[in-house]
């Protein structure tokens, strides 16, 4: 492992910009703000670039660094950057600061930053977390950001989904309701209170933290998982789809790799950044699931 | 070459209806889309859904509503559509699983919102952006509907007739992601472009980073006219350091904004002294601004919101979402401290011009969603109408592109005989391409690409050196400091406030930028999931847009909606009633008008004096 401190690389030279700004006579609102905009570029270059320790005015991100097919990524290393702290400051702003400004190969997964489109799960100081989510504030320095664990890394901080997806899409995650609505425009009446019974695990945003602190998960990759059981949680709880239907999906959790694997360790829930009480979920199928074999006894 | 019958662009709201709807028609529909579909935007979305579903309501007041909200520049066939739609639409949501807020009685629950004469916004807590997401992502999986998630569509196939209303769009190319691979679609009926808003045009902005507008800007430059893009809406509740929304519902339960001198200064300066906190939108951002003009802003920046005096209990059971928001995003306790917030980009009310089916003015290519314009939110929308967009125009231009009959659309779409010219905007730079080559023309000698595979092929072709050429380059700008410049400038210029002076200079700084551009290059040598060289390519579609934005703002000489000018301080309905429209000809952009429709079914609808 190797560590690389991100070289002063842009803007040493004066922009061309500038020598616009000294030459033109008068001094254009545009000239003023390009100015100023230079000025903070510096500003912040700097700070980034020179601290020699992490302190007050800086963080350290130690960010995992790999890529198949570039040489000198291929074995994996560890980055350090030094990213001007801010108010306010997440690890994403962080890394796309680190990104933008000393190096834009670094390759992470991100889109909405308001925690619900679910894309930058990671790995921050050995805990499955939202880089839009924490705050910089709330960690110790230096901060270490890795991929997910236990899933395969694509590039970076970017892991393969796709085994991840299909689990969810392995139990069946859609409504299939036994009966048809009323009518064009009528809706399934559902009560107020199996709305709330299923209200927290319909806020999954499919991040897969939960799956990759799952020591289970980890050793059975046959294992659902807690987030597609979520899901089946999801469905089978919800009144609008009728007994049967209810019955079918205990059935489908009541298998090898289903319910029954989970050991109740409760690091799903620890991590969920959706606060959804996974095996709390987990646990009140098994029941469900042995009541319903019992009926059939 | 992929091959299917509709490809649909985007994954988000808009592009999943539509993919569903070409289903049920019979279509082998595929999506393509740069995030996989639950990571669209559309599950940020917060507020609910409007549709008049209930007694004492009907879909001609839910009409009026937006005709009235959108300041006279949404033109009727398209609101009207609108409104019928949304009951079913909103209704199918629920039957196929969406788990909506309930009534006693086990109905969909309804709540009042701002602009709207009746409590028709049907919601799922305060996450209903997310669970219409999910909810159609289901029906997906259950439809085995393909899906190519993580493919970045960086081009359209479009045949070369020299007249765009003669063209056509025969499929896209498309880059994979993860392994860099550039292909070929072709789509034997119809494209639909659902690629969402353009909020990274700005640097501070409610939107994702996802959102640079890709679809709105390649089909403007495929020969689709843009439609109002200078009606940028801005909320005016979004946090200081990240843009994040806070939603209207704060004010809603009766939060309030302060100063810095802890003036109210919706009532003490007079911005509002009816509705005050809960005046509309534009108002209150306007307020917000002329405040850290003057000096009372904090930190020259934001100005307050405190809910704090609603007491613990009201606000975790009301707006435990916010408390999240607050500490996550911005790190302050809602229940101890006030909340900083500032006026942030939230939506495009402009975009591609479409009919009510969705199609464009180029044959086999539509659009819907927010990357559309068939003009239901002219220069204003109301809260809780862009959801309902969605579905109802997402599912009308799936069905239209798999081949049913939706009959004759009553919006004409490209040049009619109606159209004004205008060509005389004095502008302070030449807007458009750096250079103008042949490259975007028949690449064989000059002859007219127009078959259908060789349409897809020549595309391929010519993203495949485009994408080579970027890669290639081992020194010169990179886009981040572009994108950077043309946030700041756009922010600065074109934001809530606009004057004359600043437009021009923000055209010139988009010329300065676009110019840079030509010098971009791509820092990342790797195939395997470049985002680099993907941040670079919607950096081009940023500059396009921007300028739009800009150049139909600078034309309109009045204040409408959000579009506020001060030299202009009034709406002049005798001039500009007509929607701004902005073709590329040959590498420069062309403005012209069309006259908005204000004819509906029963009524023609007759401007008024908007107040509440
Ligand atoms: C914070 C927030 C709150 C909101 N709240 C409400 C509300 O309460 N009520 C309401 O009515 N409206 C609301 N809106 C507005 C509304 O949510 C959006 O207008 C709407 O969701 C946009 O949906 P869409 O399907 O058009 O685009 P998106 O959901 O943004 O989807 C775009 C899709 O296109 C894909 N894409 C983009 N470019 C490419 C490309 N080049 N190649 C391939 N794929 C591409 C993306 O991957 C994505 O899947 C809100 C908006 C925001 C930002
Ligand atoms: S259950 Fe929680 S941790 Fe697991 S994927 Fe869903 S949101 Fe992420
Ligand atoms: S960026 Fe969307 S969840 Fe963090």
């Amino acid at each position: 492992m190797s560590t690389q401190v991100p070289e002063e690389q842009e803007q040493t030279d004066p922009e061309t910009q500038e020598t616009e700004t000294s030459v033109e006579p008068q001094e254009s609102p545009g000239d003023r703000r390009r100015a100023e905009r230079d000025a903070t570029r510096q500003r912040r270059e700097q700070a980034a670039a020179q601290p020699a320790e992490p302190d007050e005015d800086a963080v350290l991100l130690k960010v995992f660094r790999y890529d198949p097919e570039v040489e000198g990524k291929m074995e994996p290393r560890f980055d350090d950057f030094y990213v001007p702290r801010e108010k306010g400051m997440t690890v994403l702003d962080a890394l796309i600061y680190a990104r933008d400004h000393f190096d834009t190969t670094l390759t992470f997964r991100h889109s909405c930053r308001q925690a619900v489109c679910g894309s930058d799960a990671l790995f921050i100081n050995g805990r499955q977390r939202l880089g839009c989510q924490t705050q910089i504030s709330d960690l110790d320095n230096p901060v270490r950001v890795e991929p997910l664990p236990h899933q395969d890394v694509v590039k970076d901080l970017v892991v393969d989904m796709e085994h991840f997806y299909d689990q969810m899409h392995a139990v069946e995650p859609f409504f299939q309701p036994e009966e048809e609505s009323g009518g064009d425009l009528e809706e399934y009446r559902q009560t107020r209170d199996n709305r709330e019974k299923i209200k927290m695990s319909t806020r999954c945003i499919w991040c897969g933290a939960c799956m990759s602190s799952c020591n289970i998960a980890a050793g059975d990759n046959q294992y659902l998982g807690p987030a597609a059981i979520n899901k089946a949680y999801r469905f089978a709880m919800d009144e609008r789809e009728g007994e049967n239907m209810k019955e079918h999906r205990l059935n489908v959790m009541d298998q090898e790799h289903g319910v029954w694997r989970c050991q109740t360790q409760f690091s799903c829930t620890n991590v969920c950044p959706k606060d959804i009480p996974l095996t709390e979920h987990i646990q009140e199928l098994k029941r469900e699931a042995v009541k319903q074999n019992l009926k059939f006894w | 070459m992929h091959e299917h019958d509709v490809l649909v662009i985007g994954g988000g709201g808009a592009g999943l209806r539509a993919a569903i709807a070409a289903h049920e028609e019979g279509a082998d529909v595929a999506i393509v889309t740069k995030l996989h579909p639950v990571r669209s935007h559309t599950g940020a979305a917060e507020g609910g859904i409007n549709a008049a579903l209930r007694e004492g309501d009907d879909w001609e007041l839910h009409a009026y509503d937006t005709m009235k909200g959108s300041d006279y520049l949404g033109d009727a066939p398209a609101i009207e559509t609108l409104a019928q739609d949304s009951p079913g639409e909103t209704i199918q949501l629920e039957n196929w699983g969406m788990p909506f807020s309930r009534e006693d009685d086990g109905r969909v629950s309804q709540r009042p919102f701002g602009g709207l004469s009746f409590a028709r916004t049907t919601y799922a807590g305060a996450e209903t952006g997310h669970h219409m997401l999910h909810t159609m992502y289901e029906q997906v999986v259950k439809r085995g509907i393909q899906v190519y998630d993580e493919w970045y569509v960086s081009n359209l196939a479009v045949t070369d007739h020299d007249d765009p209303a003669d063209r056509e769009c025969h499929g896209v190319v498309a880059y994979d992601i993860k392994t860099g691979k550039v292909e070929g679609f072709k789509a034997r009926n119809g494209v639909i472009l659902a690629t969402g808003g353009t909020g990274q045009v700005y640097d501070h902005t409610t939107n994702a980073v996802a959102n640079t507008g890709d679809g709105a800007a390649m089909a403007y430059r495929a020969g689709v006219p843009l439609e109002d893009m200078e009606f940028v809406q801005f909320h005016p509740t979004t946090l200081p350091s990240t843009g994040v929304l806070i939603s209207e519902g704060v004010r809603g339960e009766g939060g309030i904004l302060y100063n810095s001198e802890g003036e109210r200064f919706m009532f003490e300066y007079g911005y509002a002294n009816n509705a005050g906190e809960l005046a509309s939108r534009d108002v209150v951002s306007r307020a917000e601004l002329t405040e850290v003009n003057a000096g009372r802003g904090v930190e020259d920046e934001y100005v307050y919101l405190d809910m704090r005096h609603l007491g613990e209990e009201r606000i975790t059971d009301r707006l435990e979402n916010i408390l999240h928001l607050a500490r996550d995003f911005e790190g302050v306790d809602g229940l101890e401290e006030p909340m900083p917030v500032k006026p942030g980009q939230h939506y495009e009310m402009g975009g591609i011009e479409t009919d009510e089916n969705g199609e464009t003015l180029i044959d086999g290519l539509y659009a819907a969603g927010e990357c559309a314009c068939v003009s239901v939110h002219g220069s204003n929308r109301l809260g809780g109408n862009a959801l309902p967009e969605l579905i109802v125009f997402g599912a009308r231009a799936g069905r239209h592109a798999a081949g049913k009959d939706l009959g004759e659309a009553e919006i004409t779409t490209g040049k009619t005989s109606e159209i004004e010219e205008e060509t005389d905007l004095e502008t302070p730079v030449e807007p458009g391409a750096v250079t103008t080559t042949d490259e975007d023309v028949a690449a064989d000698g000059g002859a007219a690409v127009v078959e259908p595979d060789e349409t897809v092929r020549h595309t391929v072709e010519r993203e495949r050196t485009r994408i080579e050429e970027l890669m290639e380059k081992d020194e010169g700008i990179q886009h981040a400091e572009l994108r950077e410049d043309l946030q700041k400038s756009m922010t600065e210029n074109v934001n809530v406030f606009r004057n004359e002076e600043g437009l021009k200079q923000a055209l010139e700084d988009i010329r300065e930028v676009r110019e840079a551009y030509q010098d971009v290059y791509v820092n990342d040598p790797s195939r395997t999931f470049n985002t680099d060289l993907i941040h670079t390519i919607e950096t081009q579609n940023l500059i396009d847009l921007a300028e739009a934005i800009t150049l139909g703002a600078l034309a309109r000489d009045e204040f409408r909606g959000a579009h506020w000018r001060q030299e202009h301080q009034e709406r002049k309905d005798d001039e500009w009633l007509k929607h701004t429209m902005l073709s590329w000809n040959d590498g420069s952009p062309e403005l012209w008008y069309k006259p908005v429709i204000l004819e509906g079914e029963a009524k023609t609808y007759e401007p008024k004096e908007r107040s509440y």
